[in-house]
């Protein structure tokens, strides 16, 4: 295998013993993408020659992350470089400071590898709402990769990065982890710091790590977790060391299987699939039993307005005034406001900001936002309830595997449905993982979701890296 | 036919914190535009706001002081609005929860205390100040003043006139400036005040409300209800209805205007600051601070009637600045007659300060160095006279009342051998008002204390001048 290809973990090891630098990585790297991209279009903006002169360390310094590429969703700040969330509005916006994960990162030597395509400001399932172009899957380039992440999943799958950030906001790790065959992980909310992302749904919003494998999954997210003062939603929960969790053993461990989640609409592929996933477990000596969460069916129409109302009052300070682009319109402040707005957002923003505020007009308020808040509360009850009994809930990720570009766009409905399975996870608020777990008849990867309850992230890595242990769909690579 | 004002208040106050309400940015006042700025205060996307707890603490006393109930959850909510001095796009303020409500303030008019209620005191964030030059076409903005912490307080609608509504920003200025929580000025604009007044031919019922802005001082509020008053009277009675809407005041012309409508129909759409998390005081906590309130002006001035055996009127007028009344207190500590302090400041010291439009503290006037003055007049060597001229030569040059008298040898003459010499000249000058004095004329002996005056300068004690005239003439 060439370098680009391994893992962070073996990467390490191969700088551990010498056999290759962190220039050989990202020189292979940066000749890989230049084959693939063009295809796969999953950067919004990767400046080879910065990043070329910033590989410093030899990768032999005791770092966690040292000289390890990680590419970075396009909504996360990074000083100096482009920040837009795939948007017009944001138009050259260079953040004069660091995400909280950005930092982090760059404490622990690893290197910045660009800023990855993904639905304008998170909204959306497909990363076709991205200002700049699609991103294609790299299983089948006539197809989306999901999203909103849908940049940080495809570069990691045609392995044009080591490791990736995504944000997660109804799913927008996991379905594109899901629907690319890599690893996704959305931690607890509170997990990891908010700070420097770019707010969609500030209440429902966390950065994850998305990796070829389970154990990159839980070095990426040692680096990145923790309290953080300058973000009073980071919890001040100890952080373990998740590395210690990939174990193989799931004996006596109790899965619930919702049946809320088995319902018409999905594909029977990926019900085979997910159903022969939990036979290794049950194989190894976990045990499986049906459970409910019966407020299920409410949780696409509760996620539509709590998360469009918080969206519409954060980006309203997109206004042109300070920053990013603003419209050729000078008759009066109103008229250029309206105008650089007008110009400035795409399609589904100027949809949700319009959903958002509407929920939250007078009048409107206790119908929509506040009812949504009291189902929200039902369905992190049904999961509090569920966690009672079972150690972890399986899912599939998405009802389907990958669509076709443009098959969804005239629809937005049934795009939002394609978060279904993903959405209540960030209602209640825990911690959930997409893992590889089998492929259609047209080879298209299939998504398994974990769950657990909030801060026990561990479990989830136990699972997982156990399942993966004894699967080979993570070791699959599309044909590029 | 009879007209009632129904008057309700609306405060905005800004704390005096050290850092702003959400960020670590300085708070000073007067420095460099935007030399007081972070990505927080400035809402750059990704930044998140941080509860400084100073600035929480501050908004409890005062709450407390005005006898606000404490919530003991609270949370913060979004208020969503466009306007370039808003750089999130939105306010962070309290919405349908704030942490304090059902508070009160008594006030006097003439004999009798009313007590005003205070709907609630919740705490929020300033916005930026937009700079606009005359004859350009873009205008510009300092969020300096961005996110600096604001305290808001409502009152009930409470008040019936205009007076009454001075009369309760005075005690509210008050009982702030004993907390030490704001600058309460209004020139900064640290202290704003908006002015919600209708009018009713009955007491029970509300009439439609006007809400009037742009108020730049106490008196701006008074005259504004006062004209708005007459206004809703006269529009009244010329059958026109009423129209709810938000009016200007115009402190040159002394009237009220109609604000552009448009720029007032505001659906603000509050929800809850997720950004945030909710948080309680637990009664621990409203306890202590209840404890640490320092002594408010209600306190202090049944406390300056008892101690010091002032007045009821002079103790309200020096309790109502509470610089006055700490430097009042601090002289007496050196001077122990009350009631002279009181007098010179109540009047000479006020009228200096009225002139200059100064506070006590900007006179350049120690607490000690007024009450060496006073001891020289009582040990004669001042009149009260000259105590005048000589108080303003202290004020205008900082020097003390000794080294004044000594340099411009003001020293009043209280030795009985130079106004002897004095008198025996000013009566060999005047036979003619010894004359009339002898037969009687009591009145001739102010006409010769006014000449040996002139003979010193002025210099002379005048009750010393009088006794050793008096005598003087007894003896011829």
């Amino acid at each position: 295998m060439e370098s680009f290809q391994l893992t962070a973990n073996k990467l390490k090891e191969e700088y551990k013993n010498n056999k290759i630098k962190p220039q050989d990585t990202v020189r292979a790297l940066f000749k890989h993408i230049d084959e693939v991209e063009p295809k796969v279009k999953a950067f919004a903006h990767l400046d080879q020659n910065e990043i070329a002169n910033n590989v410093g360390a030899n990768g032999r310094s005791p770092l966690q992350l040292s000289g390890i590429p990680v590419a970075i969703k396009d909504n996360i700040c990074v000083k100096d470089q482009l920040t837009t969330c795939a948007s017009k509005i944001l138009a050259g916006f260079k953040p004069p400071y660091d995400a909280t994960v950005i930092e982090k990162l760059k404490n622990a030597g690893a290197i910045l590898f660009g800023k990855t395509n993904m639905d304008e400001f998170a909204f959306g399932s497909s990363c076709e709402n991205s200002c700049y172009y699609p991103t294609r899957n790299p299983w089948d380039t006539s197809r989306i990769p999901g999203g909103s992440s849908g940049g940080s999943a495809a570069a990691v799958a045609a392995d044009e990065t080591i490791m990736a950030l995504g944000s997660d906001t109804g799913g927008s790790i996991r379905q594109p982890a899901g629907l690319c065959g890599v690893v996704g992980l959305k931690p607890t909310y509170g997990r990891v710091s908010r700070y420097g992302l770019i707010a969609f749904a500030s209440s429902l919003d966390q950065i994850g790590p998305i990796t070829k494998d389970v154990s990159d999954s839980a070095l990426l997210m040692n680096v990145i977790s923790g309290h953080d003062e300058r973000d009073t939603t980071s919890a001040d929960v100890a952080v373990p060391d998740y590395t210690k969790s990939l174990v193989k053993d799931v004996k006596g461990l109790k899965i619930g299987v919702p049946k809320e989640y088995f319902v018409e609409g999905i594909d029977p592929e990926v019900k085979t699939a997910i159903e022969k996933s939990i036979k290794v477990l049950t194989g190894l000596g976990a045990k499986c039993e049906e459970v409910s969460l019966p407020h299920t069916e409410y949780a696409v129409s509760v996620y539509y307005i709590v998360a469009t109302a918080e969206a519409s009052s954060n980006l309203g300070r997109f206004d042109g005034i300070r920053y990013g682009y603003r419209a050729d319109e000078n008759k009066s402040m109103i008229s250029m406001v309206a105008a650089t707005r007008g110009e400035g957002f795409g399609q589904e923003a100027k949809r949700r900001i319009i959903l958002g505020t509407f929920a939250l007009s007078s009048g409107y308020y206790d119908a929509y936002y506040l009812k949504a808040q009291k189902v929200r509360t039902l369905i992190k009850n049904d999961f509090d309830q569920a966690f009672r009994k079972f150690d972890c809930i399986i899912t599939p990720t998405s009802p389907t595997a990958a669509f076709k570009i443009g098959e969804k766009v005239s629809d937005p409905l049934s795009m939002y449905l394609s978060d279904i399975f993903t959405i209540s996870v960030n209602l209640a608020g825990i911690p959930a993982m997409s893992v590889p777990c089998g492929f259609t008849k047209n080879n298209l990867p299939i998504g398994m979701q974990i769950m657990a309850k909030p801060f026990d992230e561990e479990t989830i890595f136990r699972v997982a890296f156990t399942y993966e242990q004894n699967t080979q769909w993570h070791l699959q690579k599309p044909k590029l | 036919m009879k007209y009632y004002s129904i008057i309700g208040l609306e405060v905005h106050l800004e704390l005096n914190t050290k850092s702003k309400a959400f960020c670590g940015c300085s708070t000073q006042f007067g420095n460099a535009a935007n030399s007081q700025t972070c990505p927080v205060c400035l809402g750059m996307p990704g930044s998140l706001p941080v509860l400084n707890r100073t600035a929480l603490s501050f908004a409890l006393k005062a709450a407390l002081a005005l006898n606000c109930r404490i919530s003991n959850f609270t949370k913060f909510d979004r208020k969503n609005y466009f306007y370039p001095d808003l750089p999130k796009s939105y306010q962070i303020s309290q919405y349908d929860k704030p942490l304090s409500h059902h508070g009160w303030l008594d006030i006097e008019m003439g004999d009798s205390v009313k007590r005003i209620g205070i709907t609630r005191v919740h705490q929020e964030e300033d916005t930026g100040k937009l700079l606009h030059k005359e004859g350009e076409p873009s205008s510009l903005i300092d969020f300096n003043r961005s996110g600096i912490p604001l305290l808001e307080i409502v009152s009930e609608p409470d008040m019936n006139s205009p007076q009454e509504a001075y009369e309760y920003l005075t005690q509210l200025k008050a009982i702030l400036e004993y907390l030490d929580v704001s600058d309460c000025s209004m020139e900064k604009g640290s202290l704003r005040c908006d002015a919600n007044i209708s009018i009713s031919d009955d007491p029970k019922k509300l009439g439609t409300k006007t809400e009037i802005k742009n108020l730049n001082s106490f008196k701006a509020v008074r005259s504004a209800l006062e004209y708005e008053s007459a206004r809703q009277i006269k529009v009244l009675e010329s059958g026109q209805g009423m129209v709810q809407e938000t009016r200007l005041w115009d402190d040159n012309k002394g009237k009220t205007l109609p604000m552009r409508s448009k720029e007032e129909a505001h659906d603000y759409r509050y929800f809850p600051e997720p950004d945030l998390v909710p948080f309680t005081f637990d009664d621990k906590e409203i306890e202590s601070v209840k404890k640490s309130l320092p002594e408010l002006p209600a306190q202090r001035r049944k406390r300056f009637v008892k101690d010091y055996a002032l007045s009821e009127y002079d103790a309200k007028v020096l309790t109502q600045d509470k610089a006055l009344a700490d430097y009042f207190q601090e002289c007496a500590k050196n001077y122990n007659n009350p009631k002279a302090i009181t007098n010179w400041l109540l009047s000479d010291i006020a009228a200096i300060m009225n002139t200059k439009l100064a506070g006590i503290k900007e006179l350049n006037l120690s607490p000690l160095a007024l009450a060496d003055m006073l001891k020289m007049i009582d040990a004669n060597v001042l009149s009260g006279k000259m105590a005048k001229d000589v108080l303003i030569q202290m004020i205008d040059t900082g020097k003390t009342a000794k080294d004044i008298v000594e340099q411009k040898g003001l020293k009043q003459i209280s030795d009985d051998k130079t106004i002897i010499e004095a008198a025996d000249k000013v009566l060999k000058e005047n036979p003619k008002a010894v004359e009339d004095f002898k037969s009687g004329k009591e009145q001739a002996i102010v006409f010769l204390v006014g000449q040996l005056m002139r003979h010193t300068k002025g210099k002379a004690n005048p009750a010393l001048a009088n006794k050793i005239l008096k005598e003087r003439l007894g003896a011829m």
